[in-house]
């Protein structure tokens, strides 16, 4: 029996991260992709309260919420280490962390399926976050800290990533790299670096996903 | 342990609110958001015990506990004020005393038969929900109920008599009569109250 497993799907970002995370520390696991429409016992058993992909399972134990997991796993398999170990620079990382999913994800997820209104409010919402993360940007290539790629930026996935899926789909242009020059390089950095490549869900596969998702909407109106 | 709770003022008070007018300065650099503030503390101290416990299982859990009251708890009392109808507050009522039933759950798993979630001593998941109680206790005198009691949670009531009383929080959490009153005024001016 695997000592690690993870609860996710192949379109999550969030679970995505995770993986990255594992492959980086070298950690052997086994991914249980679950059915969001049918969540299996064993996922609602671990994860009572949010009843969410991804779960972590570590000697049987469960550990639940994203950013809870990758801290976990940077404690718990110490090297390398995934995040920084200078307590500012532990905490500014925390912050950005932070700052992508509970502003950038919301934001960036509902703008794609809002209508009127409420759209033109979320793409200035939108626009203003891009330009927060343009402005950090600027002089860096990637959230680090430091020169290389860091699970910051890792973090930022759906920006770099599903996000320009999604409002090519829901024909937007949010984000656009005259736009926003320092976010389209730091996505450029993003796509090339290869433990990231190697673990994106592919990009016509991805999607179809969404577009279905789309599509289904579109029919229950 | 008190000029943690000390730095972290009103600790709920949200991004923008802390970029504009709420920095916490190190050495001149600035940290924003209340509980990677006290994590930053933890992390940077030179001796002392942890804020969090040393099992990287149970630091997950003192997380995971420490993120649903930021993420989810916290945001009911906002939507409480918020919202005028009587049958949705009610609702909302429901759902925050849900919350507490989960934390005295959560709070016999951490503490394992200790005084506080962090064990012998306040820890993180101690100031992360302790630091509201205040406002837990402006709220309920302002609804005329009791959301945390001695039947529905007998294990999380013990937990707050004793956080009350103890000596790094008397001077930092606020006086319940104070927050019902700038509650009152903040009603008045039509804005919802700060922290919540």
């Amino acid at each position: 029996m695997a000592e690690v497993k993870l609860f996710g799907t192949w379109f999550s970002p969030f679970s995505r991260r995770i993986e990255i995370a594992l492959k980086l520390k070298g950690v052997e696991y086994e991914f249980i992709e679950e059915d969001l429409s049918n969540k299996s016992p064993l996922l609602l058993k671990y994860n009572p309260v949010h009843k969410k992909i991804p779960v972590l399972l570590h000697n049987g134990k469960p550990i639940c919420e994203s950013f809870v997991i990758l801290e976990y796993i940077d404690e718990t398999w110490e090297c390398p280490s995934i995040w920084p170990r200078d307590p500012y620079e532990r905490a500014t990382a925390r912050f950005w962390a932070k700052f992508f999913d509970e502003k950038c994800v919301p934001a960036m997820w509902k703008v794609c399926w809002s209508k009127g209104e409420e759209q033109e409010k979320l793409k200035e919402e939108c626009t203003q976050l891009l330009k927060i993360l343009e402005s950090v940007l600027s002089g860096n290539k990637f959230f680090g800290p430091g020169e290389n790629i860091g699970m910051v930026d890792v973090t930022g996935n759906f920006v770099a990533y599903w996000f320009g899926i999604l409002q090519e789909l829901a024909g937007l242009h949010v984000f656009t790299k005259e736009k926003f020059p320092n976010v389209g390089e730091w996505i450029d950095e993003f796509h090339n670096c290869s433990i990231i490549k190697e673990n994106l869900p592919p990009k016509d596969k991805l999607t179809a996903h969404l577009q279905a998702r789309f599509q289904a909407v579109a029919a229950s109106k | 342990m008190a000029s943690c709770v000390k730095l972290l003022g009103n600790p709920h008070d949200k991004t923008e609110r802390l970029l504009k007018a709420n920095p916490v300065f190190h050495d001149g650099q600035s940290i924003c958001e209340s509980l990677i503030i006290v994590q930053y503390i933890d992390d940077a101290r030179n001796n002392g015990p942890s804020l969090l416990p040393s099992d990287p299982h149970d630091r997950a859990l003192a997380r995971f506990w420490a993120a649903y009251i930021d993420d989810k708890w916290i945001p009911l009392y906002k939507e409480l004020k918020e919202t005028s109808t009587e049958e949705a507050r009610k609702e909302i009522i429901e759902r925050i005393c849900e919350g507490l039933i989960l934390f005295d759950e959560a709070f016999v798993r951490c503490s394992k038969g200790k005084p506080f979630f962090g064990g012998d001593n306040i820890g993180y998941l101690d100031i992360a929900l302790g630091s509201y109680m205040g406002w837990l206790k402006a709220t309920e005198e302002i609804n005329g109920r009791k959301f945390l009691d001695q039947h529905a949670t007998p294990s999380l009531a013990q937990w707050a008599e004793k956080f009350y009383s103890h000596d790094a929080f008397k001077e930092v959490v606020p006086k319940t009569q104070k927050l019902v009153e700038i509650d009152k005024m903040v009603q008045g001016s039509g804005k919802p109250a700060s922290g919540c």
